[in-house]
């Protein structure tokens, strides 16, 4: 982003600046990210891909104020990860859903919206619209494990949703599921975004998800973890599943998939 | 209820092995009774004065069923005959005990879970107090405790504290880590605070493990009740029923106390199998 664009029509929301992250370990330092520079715009829906080991989940949760980086600076709204994280400024949707088998689906959701003291009125509110807006309507008072895989992290998406924040962070939620339940979610997270006009981050290792998802997808490889290629996504905002048969989407396809293979050390 | 036939063989079976090692071990001295009365025995004569002995090594099934049911039911609650009254002297220890053991066993346990100088400090300790064997210590507990003007229940309570925190320690221990890196992750996005973090998510997470030590530490108040009856002179309470027996060869008084403890923890460990089994329905866990 340059600094004449329309600061309302593409608000900067995460800001990564020569960012640096070394872990220490028994085998001696590992560079986790290694001069990472990002910008992410309000309402983007940006993906990072890359092999195991690239670093996007470690970004990720740098944002996320979970890591902590060795250098460098990253900006949420404006302000350090620590304090938008205080401020809930977003919502996290890990790998595994991650429900409380003693909750039920309605109390799991309601779980952030107790620590961060809402009204019980409210709760209830915010529970009955998100579960509405996950498709799940109805099932406030089943246990997690009478819902399916795809149902549960849809749950867990819901649970991210529920305190509002302007801001989701997802690390492969759809990781741990079947294909075709995949193209489900992805159709449905999809409606979401284009709904609530959230800036959503996403963590993948599939290359389609990816780009149909994605407004701007971020090729990431290993060893030092660190950005390859930002591509700027052309396809247009309404998205039918179709859309992957396309030559625009193939090509897209084929650029992440140039830029995975020569950032990829085969050793 | 087709468990019934199973379950009802295994008694028999075992029921027929007690006969038959009551036989083989009270025949020596029913052949030394006749020799010394200078008459023959006949087989069936010698296997029925076997069972019906006055001080045999081993009572038989029915002797043993005889001393349970006159102590028990026969007695006033209130006699220092029935086995009820000692059976209640001894659960009031074990109840008091385990209840310290538990509450010592829990703070202990979220002490190590929160700060990392008492993991390394205070859990060898933990696991060194386990090593010594507790009929040594006991008496000394007593006497210390004693002389200090503290004398009565809490003493024995105090020995079953010793051996029921443990299990609640480790189990505890185990149970409040139980939740996963994600799982603390995901509350430290949503900025919550230690004591919402341990109310939350923690804590329901080690109530599986919190019924198991439980019932494990019900087992050992019990024991160590009994073990703490043992050096005060065996005035009342299971021990007291036990060392007294021995004292004068009551064999049949020691076995009818043995199953009236053994009745006693199993009675207290269904029920807090039942407990178990009513808190995790309702938390949706089982």
């Amino acid at each position: 982003m340059t600094a004449e664009e329309p600061e309302i029509a593409h608000r900067t929301v995460i800001e990564a600046s020569n960012l640096n992250l070394t872990f220490e370990t028994n085998d001696g330092p590992v560079h986790a990210l290694r001069d990472v520079n990002l910008q992410v715009g309000k309402g983007d829906f940006v993906s990072f891909i890359g092999p195991s080991g690239c670093g996007k989940t470690t970004f990720l949760r740098v944002m996320a104020d979970l890591e902590q980086p060795t250098s460098g600076t990253v900006l949420v709204n404006g302000v350090s990860p620590e304090e938008a994280r205080k401020a809930r400024a977003y919502g996290y949707v890990f790998q595994a859903a991650g429900l409380y088998p003693w909750r039920t689906i309605g109390g799991n959701i309601r779980l952030p919206l107790e620590i961060m003291g809402y009204d019980r009125p409210v709760q209830a509110k915010r529970v009955k619209e998100v579960l509405e807006l996950v498709d799940l309507a109805g099932f406030e008072k089943k246990y997690p494990w009478q819902l399916s895989g795809g149902m549960q992290q849809r749950a867990s998406i819901a649970r991210a949703l529920a305190f509002d924040a302007d801001i989701l962070l997802m690390d492969e939620p759809f990781g741990a599921l079947d294909e075709i339940v995949r193209d489900h979610l992805n159709e449905q997270l999809l409606a979401l975004w284009a709904r609530t006009q959230k800036t959503i981050c996403f963590v993948t290792h599939s290359i389609p998800e990816a780009v149909y998802l994605s407004t701007k997808i971020v090729v990431m490889s290993p060893r030092p973890g660190r950005i390859t290629d930002v591509i700027e996504s052309p396809l247009p905002q309404e998205r039918p599943l179709e859309i992957r048969d396309t030559p625009e989407f193939l090509e897209i396809a084929h650029r992440v998939r140039e830029g995975l293979r020569a950032g990829h050390a085969y050793d | 209820m087709r468990h019934v036939l199973p379950v009802l063989t295994v008694v028999a079976v075992i029921v027929a092995i007690w006969y038959a090692a009551a036989v083989w071990l009270n025949a020596q001295w029913a052949l030394d009774m006749a020799k010394r009365q200078d008459r023959e025995m006949s087989a069936s004569e010698l296997v029925l004065d076997t069972w019906s002995q006055e001080k045999p090594k081993l009572p038989a099934p029915h002797q043993v069923a005889t001393e349970l049911w006159k102590t028990t039911v026969e007695k006033k609650v209130t006699s220092k005959r029935s086995l009820v009254y000692h059976a209640w002297v001894t659960l009031s220890a074990t109840l008091l005990g385990f209840a310290l053991g538990t509450a010592l066993g829990f703070a202990l346990a979220v002490g190590i879970v929160y700060m990392r100088v008492m993991d390394m400090s205070v859990m060898p300790w933990v696991i060194a107090s386990q090593t010594i064997p507790i009929l040594a210590i006991a008496p000394m507990i007593i006497v210390v405790l004693n002389a200090v003007g503290v004398s009565g229940l809490l003493p024995k309570a105090m020995i079953s504290m010793y051996l029921s925190f443990f299990p609640v320690v480790v189990g505890m221990v185990k149970g409040l880590r139980a939740p996963s890196r994600m799982m603390l992750d995901q509350m430290r996005t949503w900025n919550a605070t230690k004591g919402q973090e341990f109310l939350r998510l923690r804590l329901p997470s080690s109530m599986p493990y919190l019924f198991a030590s439980l019932k494990i530490a019900m087992a050992a108040s019990l024991v160590g009740a009994i073990v703490g009856e043992l050096p005060t002179g065996a005035v009342a309470g299971l021990g007291a029923r036990l060392l007294a027996g021995s004292y004068y060869g009551q064999t049949i008084q020691i076995w009818s106390a043995l199953f009236m403890a053994a009745a006693v923890a199993a009675f207290m460990v269904a029920l807090i199998g039942l407990i178990q089994r009513v808190t995790l329905k309702r938390m949706g866990m089982s």
